[in-house]
């Protein structure tokens, strides 16, 4: 599904230049559930940024579903954010005159569906959340995790092939972080990949495979034995809570 | 365009923001209904001073007789010039001219009828006065050769005369007295401007010159020329003055022997005085115009820079470039549009409010004897163009007003939008 191979990117500020990935080679395949985790500045959002079609590398190849995503138009790159991915924020991000259902519509506003059919399968989506009661609610009126669970039915309503989420659980208590891993999961057992990116142990211990970036470099990969200690690690952490 | 999303969007922003898109649209309605006042204002100074030429034929002149200011074949300067009959023979031959007439003064006198009588004032003059002056013959007739040829007493009263004096009574055919001289009147007229007032008596110049020993003095000229140019027209006055000069052997460069008023050239040398002062106004207006549109610019900017993440979350969630200019630009020009149809409503109602006013003013006045004055101001109103053309100028200022942060926000990258926490 997404294959980087030798990725580099630097940001320049005024005479700085600083090199955030260097030389990033990764596979990730369709149905992966992926946490990338590594301390600030280590380059993981830099890193989903650039998965998420949302930046630009400076070196390298990136091919999403088999499309190599290179120097691409705004109006083409939009298309593939709307059509292959789904973004889920650390902050939420829904649009704040807007509400509940309007929020879940909007991907497909963009795709040019109708107003009564989009609203609909809006509801729809909402409903898998368990939030079909709160529909009409601004996001002022909702909850951290119900305002997470919106932004995860925004992400999933055009049917995106991967869900790119930058710290889902940042914003929320451990409980609720807990509750919207279960619907990750939930995603993810129907067959879509998800990559999320977190620097807490506990949710990345939920995954199938975690990437540890440092200074700008893949550090580890966690899979299969290591993952189960790994779990085991961090289970008793988020026991202890 | 007519995406309800779209609007949807416009308005919960405004509504988020009521006081600064209400500031931002005052600027605006307060620009285009300065225009429209200056328009209306101008156009009303046009109008008002362009009235006072049509009380006669635009093509007029008047010709009257002064003292010489310099000496000329033998004679010494400050002599006064007197005109004749011979004068208006020689002036009635010449080229362009085309209507002329003589004038004999006779002063005020008493008008009496049966009872009724008030101080009139009485001038001699030929048929064609009735063109130069634009007169209305509102009953009767007017002066005619035979009467000029026979001398005959017959008089033309104005109207106001006639109310004053003969109340009901028809007064074609009566005799009214003017001093002791029994006059038949033949007519009545009125002005076209009635502020203009109508109270003299017109009799014929042979009759005048006969009753009161004139010989064939006269003292004044009035004439109109055939269709001309400006230059043409600026040509036949030095042509009269030359004429003159031969006539009476003053100076030919002796601007002060003999007065003339050359109604044309005034006419064209106030109505470019107009046109620029139009176009002053138009430059004030759009000045002011302008200072309202780069105020919605700025806030558009200020929106633009407020929304920064919302439309970066927007693109994430594949809103394509266009789209968002397309938000912007639509917003910009709803505002402007919105504000500048509210400020020309404005401006409009006020000039036909003062319009209005001003027309039950003036039947007041033409109401009461208060008569004869200049008029300056006159119907200001913008007509139907120039507000929709200032109204689509608007809305492109409007366009052109949410382009540059409409571009901003279009280039607002995804990902430095989703980093504004």
């Amino acid at each position: 599904m997404i294959t980087l191979s030798n990725i580099h990117k630097s940001y320049h500020t005024g005479a700085n230049n600083l090199h955030v990935l260097k030389g990033i080679d990764l596979e990730i395949k369709a149905g992966e559930f992926v946490s990338i985790m590594g301390s600030s500045g280590s380059g993981k959002s830099t890193l989903l940024n650039i998965l998420g079609i949302l930046d630009n590398y400076d070196k390298g190849t990136y091919h999403l579903d088999g499309q190599l995503i290179q120097n691409m138009s705004e109006r083409k790159a939009a298309k593939y954010r709307n059509e292959t991915l789904g973004f889920i924020f650390q902050s939420f991000n829904l649009i704040s005159f807007k509400n509940a259902m309007e929020n879940v519509a909007l991907p497909l506003y963009y795709q040019g569906v109708s107003r009564r059919k989009r609203n609909a399968i809006a509801l729809e989506y909402l409903d898998k959340m368990g939030l079909k009661p709160w529909a009409t609610h601004m996001p002022n009126e909702l909850s951290g995790g119900q305002k997470q669970r919106v932004a995860i039915a925004r992400a999933l309503i055009s049917q995106p092939k991967v869900i790119l989420a930058d710290e889902p659980t940042g914003a929320l208590d451990t409980s609720t972080s807990y509750e919207v891993m279960e619907i990750l999961k939930e995603i993810h057992s129907e067959g879509i990949t998800i990559i999320i990116v977190t620097h807490e142990h506990d949710i990345a211990a939920m995954s199938e495979k975690i990437i540890k970036l440092r200074d700008g470099n893949i550090g580890d990969l966690i899979i299969n034995g290591d993952l189960a200690s790994f779990k085991k690690n961090y289970a008793k952490e988020l026991q202890t809570v | 365009m007519f995406d309800i999303d779209k609007w949807q969007e416009i308005f919960s922003t405004i509504r988020k923001n009521k006081l600064r898109t209400f500031l931002t649209g005052f600027a605006v309605a307060w620009g285009i209904f300065m225009l429209m006042v200056l328009l209306g204002s101008g156009n009303g100074l046009s109008n008002g001073v362009g009235s006072n030429f049509e009380s006669s034929a635009l093509n007029a002149m008047w010709i009257w007789s002064r003292e010489t200011s310099m000496p000329h074949s033998g004679f010494q300067s400050g002599r006064q010039i007197r005109f004749t009959l011979t004068d208006y023979e020689s002036l009635k031959e010449m080229d362009g001219v085309d209507k002329i007439s003589a004038r004999y003064w006779i002063g005020d006198r008493v008008y009496s009828f049966g009872s009724e009588y008030g101080n009139y004032t009485t001038q001699s003059c030929h048929p064609d006065y009735l063109d130069i002056e634009k007169l209305i013959i509102v009953n009767g007739r007017f002066i005619n050769e035979i009467d000029l040829e026979y001398n005959r007493k017959v008089i033309v009263i104005g109207d106001d005369i006639r109310k004053a004096l003969f109340k009901d009574v028809d007064p074609v055919g009566e005799i009214l007295r003017v001093g002791s001289v029994p006059f038949r009147v033949v007519g009545v007229y009125t002005e076209i401007d009635p502020r203009s007032g109508s109270r003299q008596g017109l009799i014929p110049i042979a009759t005048a010159q006969a009753l009161f020993n004139a010989g064939d003095r006269i003292h004044e000229i009035a004439l109109t020329t055939h269709d001309v140019t400006r230059t043409q027209s600026q040509q036949i006055e030095a042509d009269i003055r030359a004429m003159l000069a031969r006539n009476h052997r003053f100076h030919p460069d002796d601007q002060r022997a003999i007065g003339l008023y050359n109604s044309f050239d005034n006419y064209i040398q106030t109505m470019n005085i107009f046109s620029a002062i139009k176009m002053f106004v138009w430059l004030i207006g759009i000045g002011t115009l302008i200072a309202g549109i780069v105020g919605v610019s700025n806030i558009m900017l200020i929106v633009v820079k407020e929304r920064t993440k919302e439309i970066g979350v927007r693109k994430a969630l594949g809103a394509t470039p266009s789209s968002i200019v397309g938000l912007v630009l639509l917003e910009s020009v709803f505002i402007t549009a919105i504000a500048g149809y509210v400020g020309m409503f404005l401006g409009i109602s006020l000039m036909e409010g003062v319009n209005y006013m001003m027309v039950q003013q003036a039947q007041q006045a033409a109401a009461s004897s208060d008569v004869g004055q200049m008029t300056m101001f006159m119907n200001p109103t913008v007509d139907l163009r120039i507000a929709v053309s200032a109204m689509l100028l608007l809305v492109a200022a409007g366009a052109l007003a949410g382009y540059i942060p409409a571009k901003r926000a279009a280039s607002i990258k995804p990902i430095e939008a989703l980093r504004d926490e």
